[in-house]
């Protein structure tokens, strides 16, 4: 227990050190929803769709998540480099608790950048349908942050330098929103695009956190909590697998 | 099979023709060397030696190719858990958290290690006193020279105290009082718990007065073995220093030939 905790702790601290980190990555997310949300705003609800911003919500605060959460991924890599990993993999620890460490520690910290997230949306005139539903949304924040860390950490093992990384996360984070239905309705779209929002697990969380912050689901909730619960198990122990065979 | 227990129970660290490939390169040629327990042991040689390689393979961080390797009676390949219970290790490279304060550093070590609070905060006090780190304890790792970065990994490596403490060129850097401080504290540890330290170091002087058996190692190969009035008796020689030289003379011209090589390839690219 005191190795998880001391692991989270630090990715905590680190975070919480980093100023510009966190308003770095709450950037994006601001602009998007800046963007997308004035921009498409009026041919949104020309189009009879209702209040864009309100709709955009759900999917940006999972964009801003699951920015920070695969980034929490990357710190293995800078630990890597900066000589720190040999110091946790030379330790009496299983590996295992130093993947679950770090991974409850990324996904704290991917959680509160929701939050935030979520904030500066209700600055920008987002309201919640209902505040009884908050701490779900919250439950679907934590899972979102965890799927993603332990998915950022399972490929950050695979690598050693910075390079391969940066081209993994452009062709991962921006699809993954995309084919969310972060942006968009997931419903009336081509079947052959249906077939990838299907099988992206990104979908099951933004559905979530549209059902609890704006009442409006897809997939329903039940399938939501559970796809992204057995995901989530299934690349901890992926990921777990392939951070034990690290080699420095 | 009695015997065979029997050698491992003697021979905390016990290596026979360890080998490791990296493709082509064979950075450990197929090696065999045995530490006693409560011994000071050292490896000496050239940089690219196989030293660090070694030290990472009975770690547990590194795969051998082959070879057999017990440590405290374990197999660093298959018995990983037991294995690191019994050593701590000061690395080469850095390998502190820069974002994290010198006291920060110390705890995140005492808790992987399993320290019990009382004496974690016992420890980490009084070897942050001794390397002098105490009064800033509380800044950030990055804010501090190469030197106190140095003497804080040394420091931190030896917050648990385990039957076997790896250093890989721990004193590198650092002025000789630190080292002389340091190496004090590493023989005091040594007399008082019988713990074994196995060493590698550039300094010949240091190995001379510590180390109570050296192996020379070169091109991954153990090249001699034995006390420093050993060395220098077989290589009919005065000091290790001309020892070591008369051991392992010829790989620094290579050395030296190789960075001229190098230089020469970049100009040939440029042009």
């Amino acid at each position: 227990m005191s190795t998880i905790y001391i692991l989270w702790l630090r990715q905590l601290k680190r975070y919480f050190r980093s100023k510009s980190r966190i308003v770095g990555s709450l950037g994006q997310p601001l602009l998007f929803l800046l963007a997308f949300g004035f921009g498409f705003g009026q041919v949104y609800q020309k189009a009879g769709g209702g209040n864009y911003i309100t709709f955009l919500a759900p999917g940006i605060v999972a964009m801003g998540i699951i920015f920070t959460a695969l980034f929490s991924g990357i710190e293995i890599i800078w630990d890597r480099q900066f000589g720190f990993l040999k110091e946790t993999l030379a330790a009496p620890v299983s590996r295992l608790k130093i993947m679950l460490g770090r991974t409850l520690g990324g996904a704290t910290v991917a959680s509160f950048q929701g939050l935030l997230v979520l904030l500066l949306a209700m600055a920008a005139g987002f309201r919640p349908q209902n505040i009884a539903f908050l701490p779900l949304a919250l439950v679907f924040m934590l899972l979102i942050s965890l799927l993603f860390t332990a998915l950022g950490t399972a490929i950050a093992s695979l690598l050693s330098d910075m390079q391969g990384f940066q081209l993994i996360m452009n062709f991962l984070i921006m699809p993954l929103v995309f084919l969310s239905g972060a942006f968009s309705p997931l419903d009336g779209l081509p079947k052959a695009l249906t077939a990838i929002t299907v099988v992206n697990p990104l979908s099951y969380g933004v559905d979530g956190l549209c059902h609890t912050l704006i009442g409006v689901s897809h997939f329903g909730l039940l399938t939501d909590f559970m796809v992204l619960s057995v995901v989530t198990v299934a690349i901890l122990i992926v990921g777990s697998y392939l951070f034990s065979k690290i080699q420095i | 099979m009695f015997m065979e227990n029997e050698k491992i129970n003697n021979n905390i660290i016990e290596v026979q023709g360890l080998t490791k490939k990296f493709s082509d390169f064979v950075a450990v040629d197929n090696i065999s060397f045995s530490v006693d327990e409560g011994e000071i042991f050292a490896f000496l040689g050239p940089n690219g030696a196989g030293k660090t390689t070694t030290i990472k393979i009975l770690t547990t961080i590194l795969q051998p190719t082959s070879g057999k390797i017990f440590i405290n009676g374990s197999d660093p390949r298959t018995e990983q858990n037991d294995v690191r219970r019994a050593f701590g290790i000061v690395f080469q490279d850095p390998s502190l958290d820069d974002e994290l304060t010198a006291l920060e550093n110390m705890e995140f070590h005492g808790v992987l290690y399993k320290v019990p609070k009382e004496m974690r905060q016992k420890r980490i006090e009084e070897l942050l006193k001794y390397v002098e780190l105490w009064d800033r304890r509380n800044e950030l790792v990055k804010k501090f020279s190469g030197g106190m970065k140095r003497r804080l990994e040394v420091a931190r490596g030896l917050i648990h105290h385990p039957k076997i403490l790896f250093l890989d060129e721990p004193t590198l850097g650092l002025d000789p009082q630190t080292r002389n401080h340091i190496w004090n504290y590493i023989k005091g540890l040594n007399q008082t718990e019988k713990m074994t330290v196995f060493l590698t170091t550039h300094y010949m002087e240091e190995a001379d007065k510590i180390a109570q058996r050296i192996a020379v190692i070169d091109h991954g190969k153990i090249v001699a073995m034995g006390t420093s009035a050993q060395l220098k008796e077989k290589t009919k020689t005065n000091s290790l220093e001309e020892a070591f030289l008369a051991l392992t003379g010829n790989i620094m011209r290579e050395e030296e030939a190789n960075s001229t090589d190098r230089l020469r390839m970049m100009r040939r690219m440029r042009h």
